[in-house]
């Protein structure tokens, strides 16, 4: 009985792995059924990989539109893993012909050559996006490698009821963060303000943008890197101090103990970003109602920052054989009110688009009680400020992860973390070839 | 060639057929496991090479650079840590979960057979849990904010960190015997049940207990079997992968190259190096051959009877 069982398992197994192989996908076969009735003979075929939530919903306005260009949306898991595989198909030959791509992994992709450069066609769209936002698709240069979609401003998130419970006040600078920390800590050792997770990098390099960090830089023909600069040791400095102080937690965001100490009160605030609301309610879904939100903690309060974490854009694969249609889909679909409304509507971005970010109206239901949630982040977004991102991030964001977690782990130096990434990141790219300013 | 096979002609006509029969195997063979591993090597002894700023249309090219890679790799002190993390690891689980696998198939063939139904069916039921979940269920389990395990201990007055530095190996450990003993189980209670009863008939009219018949007896006739599963599971063990790669999320204390197959995978789909991905997967499996077939030129003689 028990071998039966296990070649039932294995059959099981074979079964599904089989699947998963028929099915990793050739780009651009799947037609639309409704591209065929009343459409020219040969509608332009386009496969789109996203991870924004109901994207096929909204592809479907496109399509009912245009018959003669038919997108087709395949939703991807997102994150790290979407960036892999989009440029392993692109390495292999079958890459989608538009693919979302968030901007810190967008030199990547560009290095790679497995985006286009759209800047004959997506020109036009410049006037639609602040100059920020547009920088990080055109990296510096005077090429355009996509269009921005959404950015993520960072945002200051609080538990007003229980900063009132013990007597806190929002925090507005960094200075008062850290006793606002202390002063917790001494009233109830179980809870804290907040906390440092070495599994986010994003959110790291915001807080560095917000302390003016240039990671990298374009020098003529040649690439420079500073990591390592003297914004970025700050912010590690500070946030290195208080986890060895124990006035704020250490364990990664994202994870079932950090949804229930969010949940629960525990933690009561989190340093995140315009996109946190939806993140709130589905795992903190009992503080509804009880939060709040405020501009980041300042080092200077007289000149207000923020620094962005997450954001991504549309770009086209530089192997589509229909770029200028991906290119009209791209525009339409991050510039067109209708398009933006329903991308922020359904898709619950925040939209990069100037106009589109002035139409929103309707607060996140989390907020629904706080009335002026868009105000607030259009307010707090107008001061953000970015960075170039490098041609490795991916390189730059795993040392991140493997060198915080141990610093945290063994109490040690933050700023010799930041040194670990600095270090990694040179090193890989003098490996590859890149030229580099000394 | 053709003066030692006098009766060439023969033999070729009788060959066809089995070739024939043989063709969809070694077509199969050559195309997913062949052709890839040729391509591995291959990968291996290239590197991506670019030029100024690495931006736009041919930036990049792929170059030859011989060994390159494989100094980069064996040269890697993070590849050897992994490696001494995943002994410690092993020695653990190829310990615990074999010695368990035996107690239990021991056991199991001395009890009333309704019950060793039973037990044998609980014991397997983990391994028929896929490795993610199974480690995304202990991963809660472990977790301090969310953790009944910890609360109980806290109870008792321990306050343990399951993911904390000093344990985590134990934790991960804990995971993979769990999974793993019922197959290893089933695989000595099989051997087990093969066992001619005269033998143990034989050996209670010469006065022995059950504990010297399982010891004397039971334990050499299954040997075979302990060796060929501590063969399995030290492959498995050097490939460990699946529970590190689900448990690091959860936890400041493993990093991204905790195992060496972890380092491939990080190279190959983190930071986009598919070549030195390529040379330490050669290493890794160079390093696996090796430790297998040692394992088995020790215990060959003592496994296999009288040897040759």
């Amino acid at each position: 009985m028990g071998t039966r069982r296990l070649s039932a398992v294995a059959a099981v197994a074979l079964a599904a792995a089989l699947a998963a192989g028929c099915s990793g996908g050739t780009a651009g076969e799947t037609a639309s059924p409704a591209a065929s009735a009343g459409a020219p003979a040969r509608p332009v075929k386009l496969t789109y990989w996203t991870w924004v939530p109901n994207m096929d919903k909204i592809v479907q306005s496109w399509n009912a539109a245009h018959p003669d260009i038919q997108v087709t949306v395949s939703k991807q898991a997102g994150g790290d893993d979407a960036a892999a595989k989009f440029l392993t198909a692109a390495k292999a030959g079958n890459p989608p012909d538009l693919v979302q791509a968030e901007y810190q992994m967008l030199p990547s992709f560009v290095a790679a050559d497995a985006v286009a450069d759209i800047k004959a066609e997506a020109g036009p769209a410049k006037a639609e996006f602040g100059e920020g936002v547009w920088s990080l698709v055109t990296l510096g240069t005077d090429a355009v490698y996509a269009i921005p979609q959404d950015s993520g401003p960072m945002m200051f998130y609080y538990r007003r009821d229980l900063f009132d419970k013990y007597g806190l006040k929002v925090p507005t600078t960094w200075d008062e963060y850290a006793a606002t920390a202390r002063a917790l800590h001494e009233k109830n050792p179980k809870v804290l303000l907040g906390a440092f997770s070495s599994k986010d990098p994003g959110s790291f390099a915001g807080l560095a943008q917000q302390a003016g960090a240039r990671w990298w830089s374009i020098d003529g023909e040649a690439w420079k890197v500073a990591i390592a600069d003297e914004p970025t040791l700050r912010v590690a400095g500070y946030w290195g101090g208080l986890v060895k102080e124990g006035v704020i937690g250490d364990k990664p965001y994202f994870t079932p103990e950090w949804n229930k100490a969010l949940n629960d009160g525990t933690q009561l605030s989190w340093i995140s970003a315009v996109w946190a609301p939806g993140v709130l309610a589905s795992n903190a879904p009992d503080g509804k109602g009880k939060w709040a939100v405020a501009p980041l903690p300042q080092w200077n309060a007289s000149e207000p920052h923020t620094g962005f974490w997450g954001g991504s854009s549309t770009a086209v694969a530089a192997t589509s054989p229909s770029r200028q249609a991906a290119v009209r889909f791209a525009t339409w679909l991050n510039t067109d009110p209708q398009a933006v409304a329903l991308l922020a509507g359904q898709g619950a971005v925040y939209p990069a688009s100037v106009k589109g970010q002035a139409a929103l109206s309707k607060d996140p239901d989390y907020f629904a009680d706080r009335p002026g949630f868009w105000k607030t982040a259009a307010e707090i977004g107008a001061t953000a400020r970015g960075f170039t991102f490098g041609p490795n991030v991916n390189v730059t964001y795993n040392a991140f992860k493997d060198a915080f977690g141990k610093a945290i782990q063994d109490r040690s130096d933050f700023a010799a973390a930041v040194r670990a990434m600095q270090d990694a990141t040179v090193a890989d790219m003098r490996k590859s070839g890149f030229q580099i300013v000394p | 060639m053709s003066p030692h096979r006098p009766a060439g002609a023969r033999t070729r006509r009788a060959g066809a057929a089995p070739y024939l029969f043989l063709a969809p195997a070694m077509v199969l063979f050559a195309l997913f496991t062949a052709l890839p591993i040729g391509y591995t090597a291959y990968l291996s002894l290239r590197r991506t090479k670019v030029s100024g700023l690495g931006l736009g249309k041919g930036a990049r090219k792929e170059v030859f650079v011989g060994l390159a890679n494989y100094a980069t790799a064996l040269g890697d002190g993070e590849l050897w840590a992994g490696w001494l993390r995943v002994l410690g690891y092993g020695a653990l689980v190829l310990v615990v979960m074999l010695g368990l696998a035996l107690l239990f198939a021991l056991l199991l063939d001395t009890l009333h057979v309704r019950f060793a139904r039973f037990s044998r069916a609980a014991i397997f039921l983990p391994y028929a849990v896929p490795g993610v979940a199974a480690s995304l269920l202990w991963g809660f389990l472990y977790l301090p904010g969310v953790s009944p395990v910890n609360d109980a201990l806290s109870a008792l007055g321990a306050r343990v960190d399951l993911l904390g530095a000093g344990t985590v190996t134990f934790s991960m450990a804990n995971v993979a015997v769990w999974g793993g003993v019922g197959f290893n189980m089933l695989v000595l209670y099989t051997t087990l049940r093969a066992v001619p009863r005269e033998y143990y008939e034989a050996a209670r009219i010469d006065g022995a207990s059950e504990t010297q018949i399982a010891l004397r007896i039971k334990v050499p006739i299954v040997t075979p079997a302990i060796i060929l599963t501590t063969v399995f599971s030290i492959i498995a063990t050097v490939q460990v992968f699946t529970e590190p790669m689900t448990l690091r999320p959860l936890t400041n204390t493993i990093s991204t190259t905790w195992s060496p197959l972890m380092k491939v995978y990080r190279d190959a789909f983190v930071t986009g190096d598919l070549y030195s991905a390529a040379a330490t997967a050669v290493v890794i499996a160079a390093i696996s051959v090796v430790l297998s077939f040692g394992f088995l030129r020790v215990v060959r003689d003592r496994a296999f009877g009288e040897g040759r």
